[in-house]
């Protein structure tokens, strides 16, 4: 039995009056791979984003029910936001690097740390870019701005930005649907290769994708979950007919 | 369906009426530029420019009062830009856009925006000069007068106060181009509100920052009368050199010498000299504004 990095039980969230999310309850294992699928609108993006509690920035959202961390609640009233987010990290959709340079991007958060040792911020970016395997494509010109790079490398810089960090979670949000196949591919051979030092949640529309890189899956639809379980299960042999009609693209 | 003659000449006639007062507005511009130009372009010299006005304003230049209006402006930009962007970023990141205190920031900022300008020059001999100023002079210098009089510092920050709206409206408008995504980018890193604002949000806003400096100093280089009672003066034989001190200024300059001089017929060409300069200043200032603000929009449409 693998130990549980995420635990939710009973989780519900309201936008206002309207309930995204009923009843979560999910364990998600330390240095897996984690896909959440479902339709558009299902919840799983809005469940991702309360795990690092991003949704906190927008209005009228509530939370209720338990979404701990390594054990802790992260929705407790005397936790720090800042150093939840440090320990989970963020990989958006739409590729968003800073209007800086490919070495301030990866910097930045080390920086925002309080570091300025400029032997240990080399050292840190270098590792974040190799991680994120960017480092042979940007290394001689990390002084040039990050708006330049093309999609696919934009994204891997975001990746490379946020290992820079140190996370112990990564949540992805779709990160490879605006890109092209062959950037694609490369994002998805790296998720695999970050598992061994991080654990990640990724959200997907992709179900292909889903079925390559991940160890479990979680399918969401309505605000539930309908089923978790062995990603080969769920994509061979669901226990749920509503499973059953979406991977076989009965609807969605 | 054939159109009838009456409507016919009836649509032509208010098509005509509308075209004509529109082209009379552009030939309002034309001649009032055409004059100036006309008049004054005889008088700009490097010698007009950089010497002090001799023989009741007569002869010599216009130098005392390029030089108050640059120092008015500076003086101004320092209070009012600073002060601006803090409300804007207040208003923009803080503030929640429903929330009773931001409707009412909101509403004293359009205020300010209508405020006559005149009204502007009686809140500062009142408030800067009779109260401040005053009530400096008695607890620093036992009552002798230095602060409670007109000067260029009260007057420069009399006009902050009337091109306030004009800095917190444009740094507000530029801020929001900065994408939300950016925003949720640094915070996901752990970065605080703070250190988002200042290290993502504001570079992103130079531009916009700018433009409202421009557009607040070609606002604050045109106005006289927030100036009149707080600062400004006929005629100092001296450049300010503190910011006790009177000044002269070109658009009260231009007054001056057509109702105060003695012999305003003499006076006509630096007259016009004079306006030709202020004109221009206003001119170059308001079209680098345009520009950056141009540009702006762009990137938001992007």
């Amino acid at each position: 039995m693998t130990i549980e990095k995420i635990l939710t039980e009973n989780m519900d969230l309201y936008y206002g009056a309207k309930q995204a999310l009923k009843s979560i309850s999910i364990k998600i294992p330390e240095n897996k791979v984690t896909a959440f699928i479902g339709p558009s609108g299902c919840g799983k993006s809005t469940f991702l984003r309360s795990l690092n509690r991003m949704n906190d920035l927008i209005d009228g959202v509530k939370i209720e029910g338990k979404i701990l961390i390594d054990g802790i609640n992260i929705y407790d009233n005397n936790i720090d936001v800042v150093t939840l987010r440090k320990k989970v990290g963020m990989v958006f959709q739409k590729s968003n690097p800073f209007a800086k340079s490919i070495f301030e991007n990866v910097a930045y958060g080390p920086r925002i740390n309080g570091l300025k040792d400029k032997k240990q911020l080399d050292e840190i970016v270098e590792t974040a870019l190799k991680n994120a395997a960017i480092w042979d494509e940007v290394k001689d010109r990390l002084g040039d701005s990050a708006l330049g790079l093309s999609g696919g490398q934009q994204q891997r810089l975001c990746i490379a930005r946020t290992l820079a960090v140190n996370p112990e979670i990564v949540l992805m949000d779709e990160p490879a649907s605006a890109l092209d196949p062959l950037s694609t591919s490369k994002i998805e051979e790296l998720i695999v290769q970050l598992k061994e030092k991080y654990t990640i949640v990724i959200v997907t529309h992709n179900m292909q994708q889903a079925a390559r890189i991940s160890d479990n899956t979680a399918f969401f639809y309505l605000g539930e979950l309908i089923e978790y379980d062995k990603t080969k299960k769920i994509f061979t042999n669901p226990d749920k007919k509503q499973t059953e009609d979406y991977i076989t693209g009965r609807f969605g | 369906m054939i159109k009838s003659f009456k409507k016919n000449i009836k649509g032509i006639l208010i098509e005509g009426l509308t075209l004509s007062s529109a082209l009379v507005i552009i030939a309002i511009i034309v001649v009032m530029i055409t004059v100036i130009v006309i008049g004054g372009k005889e008088q700009i010299s490097w010698e007009f420019l950089t010497s002090f006005p001799e023989d009741g304003m007569t002869k010599g230049g216009i130098f005392p009062a390029i030089y108050g209006t640059a120092l008015l402006v500076i003086i101004m930009s320092v209070a009012a830009v600073p002060f601006g962007t803090i409300t804007a970023i207040y208003l923009t990141e803080y503030a929640n856009e429903n929330a009773i205190i931001a409707k009412v920031i909101r509403f004293a900022v359009r205020t300010l925006a209508v405020i006559p300008s005149i009204i502007y020059g009686l809140f500062g001999l009142g408030f800067f000069i009779k109260f401040v100023g005053t009530e400096m002079d008695n607890a620093f210098l036992g009552g002798q007068l230095k602060w409670g009089q007109p000067n260029i510092l009260w007057a420069s920050l009399t006009m902050a106060l009337l091109t306030l709206p004009v800095v917190i409206v444009s740094v507000e408008e530029a801020l929001k181009t900065v994408p939300k995504d950016l925003r949720a980018a640094s915070l996901a890193l752990g970065a605080t509100k703070w250190q988002t604002i200042w290290k993502v949000v504001l570079p992103g806003s130079v531009s916009g920052i700018m433009t409202g400096t421009i557009l607040a100093v070609s606002r604050g280089a045109g106005e006289v009368a927030p100036i009149l009672f707080t600062g400004v003066a006929y005629y100092v034989a001296t450049l300010p050199s503190s910011l006790s001190d009177q000044f002269m200024v070109l658009g009260y300059h231009i007054y001056v010498m057509t109702t105060q001089s003695a012999n305003v017929d003499k006076t006509l060409p630096i007259q016009f000299g004079t306006t030709l300069v202020l004109l221009a200043l206003t001119f170059i200032l308001n079209i680098s504004a345009i520009i950056m603000r141009y540009r702006i929009r762009q990137k938001k449409s992007n």
